[in-house]
């Protein structure tokens, strides 16, 4: 049985690592709020971009002088998985949840005999996934969003342009990325989304849930195209690719700060629960060794 | 509806990063790429790129129009509504000639010094969006006095 004095320095190390804890908490439901806010503030600009691309590429004759971005290269053979994780732990399962999904479709697209790289922007990615592929990983993004952890719109774009070029010289032909969808609070979805080629649907969902809010856009209006749809394609394609990684990345940032409030709260719950089990056990032994003095100095007496 | 006595339309202004204006107002002047055009309520409906230049928003009862400088984007517009996308926008009052003409100096150095062809393309689209800028500096200046 441990003595009276390990409990209570046991009792004093978990009461410090509940008051670590919950300032994490505290702290991480502050930067939240930060974080839902810019991922709500860049909504306006995704939707309108969706809408605008969904207008656009219907006036398109997809041929074979189509933006490859659109139509893919026509081939299927490697495919580039963009993860998107946090640069830091701490968070529950936000990370391991998200590298599992990226790492299952990996092993799912290598078995079919598709090659498979990577492009880990967060920390967290590309150390877990530098253990098993670490030939294919292109490149990794680390600290994104600066030391404040403020992700602006050039971190996306830096990210993005990076794909592209990659893109432009043929490194891959498919591009998806893995990201956490931030549900609610309580809830971050791994999520994979496809980047290149271009996926219409999606954007379509975003108009029907942009003319579901009651937005007065009719589309049987007659557009015109300024210089024609298939220029105006061209530029947008691109620039919805930094869009959509940038609506990631907010929607990543948020989601870490959103699991890592949950999984202190756990952690400061877990410790209140460890001090009482801890603290009875003391006062338990603490009993016994009064009884056994007792018994001790009464014997004592006894046999005088 | 489409109210063709309408005096004004609803302009709105977004960055990737936020809505920066969002509102009722009488015309807009924007660069789009292939020449500016002004848009007035009931434009009829067109998408164009946009140039890095000056966007000229006449709002209702204001005299001036409000100067607004964007690095290049995208017009979504309706007949009543028109949407601007922009990867950045600054107020035309904010920039400072100074700093600005610096950059220009910087950004030409470094693209005579640099013989890396991403980087070069790289710091000539800087270069283009800040000489952009330093002429929304001096038309403003101009145009006072």
């Amino acid at each position: 049985m441990p003595s009276l004095k390990e409990y209570r320095n046991r009792i004093a190390s978990v009461k410090s690592t509940r008051k670590i804890t919950s300032a994490m908490k505290m702290v991480a439901a502050s930067k939240l709020k930060k974080a839902q806010e810019q991922a709500e503030a860049s909504q306006p600009y995704a939707r309108a971009m969706a809408a605008m691309m969904t207008r656009v590429a219907s006036g398109v004759s997809i041929g074979p002088g189509s933006s490859k971005l659109l139509i893919g290269t026509g081939r299927d053979d490697v495919h580039l998985l963009l993860v998107v994780t946090s640069d830091r732990g701490l968070c529950g399962g936000f990370n391991a949840n998200l590298i599992r999904a990226a790492r299952n479709e990996a092993r799912r697209l290598m078995k079919d005999g598709k090659t498979v790289k990577f492009v880990c922007a967060g920390r967290k990615a590309r150390d877990v996934l530098r253990r098993e592929f670490d030939d294919s990983i292109l490149h990794s993004f680390v600290g994104l969003g600066g030391a404040k952890g403020r992700i602006g719109f050039a971190d996306a774009d830096q990210v993005a342009q990076f794909i592209l070029e990659r893109f432009d010289v043929g490194a891959f032909d498919v591009c998806t990325m893995f990201y956490n969808q931030l549900v609610s609070v309580l809830t971050q979805k791994p999520t994979a989304q496809r980047l290149i080629p271009f996926a219409v649907s999606a954007s379509e969902k975003a108009q029907e849930q942009d003319n579901d809010a009651g937005a007065d856009k009719k589309p049987s209006l007659f557009y015109s195209f300024e210089p024609g749809e298939d220029e105006i394609l061209n530029q947008l394609l691109p620039r919805n690719v930094g869009v959509q990684v940038f609506c990631a990345l907010l929607d990543s940032a948020a989601g870490e700060q959103a699991a890592r409030m949950t999984a202190m709260d756990n952690a400061t719950r877990n410790a209140g629960d460890m001090i009482n089990k801890l603290s009875i056990r003391y006062n338990r032994a603490r009993q016994a060794y009064i009884t056994k003095e007792l018994i001790e100095i009464i014997s004592g007496a006894e046999a005088v | 509806m489409i109210d063709s006595n309408a005096q004004t339309f609803n302009f709105e202004l977004v960055s990737p990063e936020r809505k920066l204006m969002s509102g009722p107002v009488k015309m807009a002047v924007i660069p789009g790429e292939e020449g500016d055009f002004g848009v007035l309520p009931n434009h009829s409906a067109l998408v164009s790129p946009i140039r890095p230049g000056v966007i000229l928003v006449f709002s209702e009862g204001d005299e001036k129009p409000q100067r607004i400088f964007i690095g290049g984007g995208f017009a979504d517009v309706t007949p009543t509504h028109t949407t601007v996308l922009a990867e950045e926008a600054v107020n035309v009052n904010d920039l400072n000639r100074a700093d600005l003409e610096a950059t220009i100096r910087n950004l030409t150095e470094d693209l005579g010094m640099t013989s890396d062809e991403a980087e070069k393309v790289h710091a000539g689209r800087r270069l283009a969006t800040a000489k952009a800028k330093l002429e929304a500096v001096m038309g403003q200046h101009s145009a006072q006095y």
